[in-house]
Formats: C-alpha cells, structure tokens, sequence
C-alpha cells in the first residue's frame, strides 16, 4: 500500500500539473505560438513520432559512441598516471582547463577541426570532452583509494608494481569508475546536444535540430514534443546507467 | 632467534613515537606485547615485518620475505575475491600455480574451520569469519615469523576466545613465532608464553613476564589460580608503565 502510494505520489503530481497547465492555456486563451497546451503537444508527439525518432537516435547514438570513446581514453590515461605519479602532475592541469571550459565556447573550434561536411565528427568528439572528465577523475581516484593495509599486505609478499595495479588497484576502483560513467552518461548527451545546437541545420538532424527548426517557425507544440524526446531519452540512459551500476557492485561485492 | 630489534628508536614528524627498545623474539615462541594507545606497539609489528624502517638502531630478521605474515586488525580483505582467491593472494603474488595456490587456500580454510565458504565473499560472512579468512591467508604460506596486529579487537568476547583457541591450535600444526600486540591484558596472558609490558608513548619495555603452562591452553585455564596471578602481575606492570 505504501509502495503503491510512492509510486504513485509523482504520477499525480504530473497529472495535475499538466491538467492545470492544459486549463490555463484554455482559459486564458494563450496563444499555441506562445504556450502550446500538453493537448496539442501530446498531438505533435504522435504526429511527428517517426521523425522524432529518427532524430534521438541520432542524439543517442552519437552520445554512446562518445561514451565509448571517453570510457577508454579516460581508463587508459588513469591507468597510465598512477604508474608515474610525475605524469600525473603534468596532465593534472589539462584536464582541469578541460573540464573547466564551457562545452558550447569550444564547439565552433571544434566544428571547424572536423569540417562542415562532418557534423557527427564534432559532436562526437564534443560529447566526448564532457563525458571524459567524471570517468577519468573517478578511475584516479579509485585507483588511489586503496586500503591501506591490504597495500602492506602487497608489500609483505613484494607484489610487482603491475601486481599492484591490475591485482590491487584496478579492483579497487571498480565502484568510483562505474559512478563516474554513470555521470558521463548524462553529460555525454548534453554535449552532444550543445554540439547539435552550435552546428546547426543541415546535415545535423538530431533532437537539438528538432528544437532549433521548430522554434523558428514558432511552432511551440513541436518543441515541447522534442524535448519530451529528450528528458525521456536522458532518464531512460540515466536508469539504464544506473542498474548497471548496481549489478556491478553486485558483482563487484558478490552479491 | 627469528627476529630481534636492537636498540630502536622510530621518530615520527609529530615526536618520538617508540623506543628505546629491545625485543628478541626466539623460534617457535608466542610474544605478546601489551601497552597503552599509542606506545609504539604496532610500530614495533610493523619493523618486525620490514613494513618500516627505524629511525635508529637495528632490525634483525632471519624469517625473510615470504616467511613473515600479517594480520591486521580489521581482516583486510579484497572484497572482490572470494574466500579462496583471498587466502591464495600471497602464494599467487609470489608466482605460485593458480591451481596450486587455490588448493593450499583451501587447505588453510579448512583449517581454520572455514571447510565449505571457499567460493564465499567478504560480504557474505560475519565479523569472525572473515577474521578466519585473513588467518588462513597468512597460514598458506606456512611462516615462520606471524604478526598479528591487535587481530580480535573488533570481535565480540565470544568469538575472541574461540578465535584465540584456535590460533594457538593452528601454531602447534607448524609452529611459527607469533608476536601480537593487544590491549587485553586476560588474551595476552591466555595466548602468550611472554608478555612484554611497554609504557606509553614513546614506548619503552616496562616489564616482562614469562606465562608458565602448557600450549595450547587445556580447558579451565583461564580458571587456574596462576592464571589470574599472572593477569594481576602483568595488570600492575602495565600501570607502573603508564606512570612511567
């Protein structure tokens, strides 16, 4: 019963929302350029449901490419810092500028680099910088969260240097890494969606595409549906991230 | 003599943390070194398993690597390997077969009645199990020189006795030198053939005590008029210390 009720508690909540939001539009007589009411979005949404389809999985597909892509570049670069902590000092302040700087004030550098033709190239490789950092700063810092002790225990027997990283620390590190993709996820559709936005029209035709060429032509309905696409798309990845964090640490503890 | 310490001191950054102190400890012989917080207890566990090095004086150690083992006071265990790959780590980091190494592993839980939750992990079992596992790792490579650091503290009073009862059953199978640092005066007294009484910080040696009865302890030894004699004995040095 109070499980129903939990579950239950936000769906009201929405409802409400939405019928109050549909009442003030009707009532006030809020034109739709302005304020489409949840109606005419829900209309939209089945109208243009190929279309929008299409268009998130062009999003989506270019986020877990970047995904992918940041996953190893980040594991290899931690890996390969905390053999040499001297390394380590040298790429800290990189990264640091990497994280630090806005996605959407380096996107046109980046637009340029792949060229016009090659619109993916940039968003992926955008999406790629945002979902790099929480990976690579949660693989270091799992890497060096060792206990201690079992680290004596590793010099008790003179475990090698490579015994260390691949029999002590990579283990170890298992739950912030799976964390850090775990933000990456969401972060790599944000860029890829700021990249989409900052290429423009024409050979782009993700969501971001969608929201820009809808709201040009005022058509408020087709923006909100597009966004819907959006929010649905990045909690679908957020859960779908997040249980496989969980059957991770299952693993990871044995249980 | 499987180790000795001459003449140490260790300085830390924040002041002098141990010595100056001196510690033999023969084949064979269970040591136990009791002291209050902070006396430099774990510090000398440490240089007796050339974890560290002293500021001054000398270490000895006829027990080389491989030959010394540690439990510490939590069971420190990975715990993403089971029970087995546990027990197995220091015979795998040294090079030995997997099939080997797990064989051993088994042969170590077994005896210390952990027969059964090999494939266990860590999550899976009770304070005093996983005690028992970090025991079995430090058995499978039969060593000469066993340290254990403060190894029951976070056992309940039950469990310790048995878990005493059973290390000193497992140190009659192959007879390694134990040195353990503890805080309870009774368990020191229980396990030890020697009590070593250190005052506080930096720790120096208030005292020694020599424990006379059989190993391992027959029923009723805690019981015995000697027994609670030597308790009192080594409760009153340990006090001289801490004024000290």
């Amino acid at each position: 019963m109070r499980r129903l009720a939990e579950w239950l508690a936000p769906v009201v909540l929405i409802a409400a929302l939405l019928g109050a939001w549909e009442f003030a539009c009707r009532a006030l007589h809020v034109p739709s350029y302005f304020l489409a009411p949840p109606s005419a979005i829900g209309a939209s949404l089945v109208a243009d449901a190929p279309g929008l389809l299409k268009a998130a999985w062009y999003t989506v597909s270019n986020a877990l490419m970047a995904l992918l892509i940041a996953s190893l570049l980040a594991q290899a670069l931690a890996l390969t810092v905390t053999l040499s902590p001297i390394l380590q000092r040298a790429v800290q302040p990189l990264t640091v500028v990497l994280q630090v700087t806005p996605v959407i004030a380096i996107a046109p550098l980046v637009n340029i680099w792949a060229g016009t033709d090659h619109p993916g190239r940039a968003i992926v490789a955008l999406a790629t910088i945002v979902a790099f950092f929480p990976i690579y700063s949660g693989a270091v810092t799992g890497l060096r969260a060792v206990d201690p002790d079992l680290m004596r225990l590793f010099d008790l027997y003179g475990a090698s240097r490579l015994q260390r990283l691949w029999r002590l620390r990579a283990p170890s590190a298992v739950p912030f890494v799976l964390e850090g993709h775990k933000v990456a996820a969401g972060l790599a559709i944000v860029g890829a969606v700021v990249a989409e936005f900052v290429a423009g029209s024409g050979k782009v035709q993700g969501l971001a595409w969608r929201i820009l060429d809808a709201g040009y032509r005022l058509q408020t309905a087709r923006m909100f549906a597009a966004l819907f696409v959006l929010g649905l798309m990045g909690a679908v990845l957020y859960a779908l991230l997040q249980w496989t964090e969980r059957a991770g640490l299952r693993w990871w503890r044995g249980r | 003599m499987i180790a000795a310490l001459r003449d140490i001191g260790v300085d830390y950054s924040r002041g002098p943390a141990l010595g100056p102190f001196n510690l033999e400890i023969a084949a064979g012989e269970i040591v136990a070194l009791v002291g209050p917080s902070g006396c430099g207890k774990s510090t000398a566990l440490r240089l007796l398993a050339g974890l560290e090095a002293p500021t001054r004086g000398e270490v000895a150690r006829a027990a080389g690597r491989g030959e010394t083992a540690v439990v510490f006071q939590a069971p420190t265990l990975a715990p993403w390997l089971s029970a087995r790959a546990n027990a197995a780590l220091p015979l795998e980091l040294a090079g030995t077969a997997r099939t080997v190494a797990a064989e051993r592993a088994d042969a170590a839980l077994a005896r210390v009645g952990l027969a059964g939750a090999e494939a266990a992990r860590p999550a899976h079992l009770s304070g005093g199990m996983a005690m028992r596992v970090s025991l079995a790792r430090a058995l499978t490579t039969e060593p000469k020189l066993l340290l254990l650091d403060e190894p029951f503290a976070a056992l309940d009073e039950i469990t310790r006795r048995a878990l005493a009862d059973d290390v000193l059953r497992l140190w009659a199978d192959i007879r390694p030198a134990i040195v353990f640092v503890t805080h309870n005066v009774e368990e020191a007294v229980y396990m030890a053939s020697r009590v070593v009484v250190m005052t506080r910080g930096p720790g120096r040696a208030a005292g020694e005590i020599a424990v006379a009865g059989p190993l391992p302890r027959p029923p009723g030894f805690r019981t015995t008029e000697a027994f609670r004699a030597t308790v009192e004995t080594v409760s009153q040095a340990l006090a001289q210390g801490m004024a000290a």
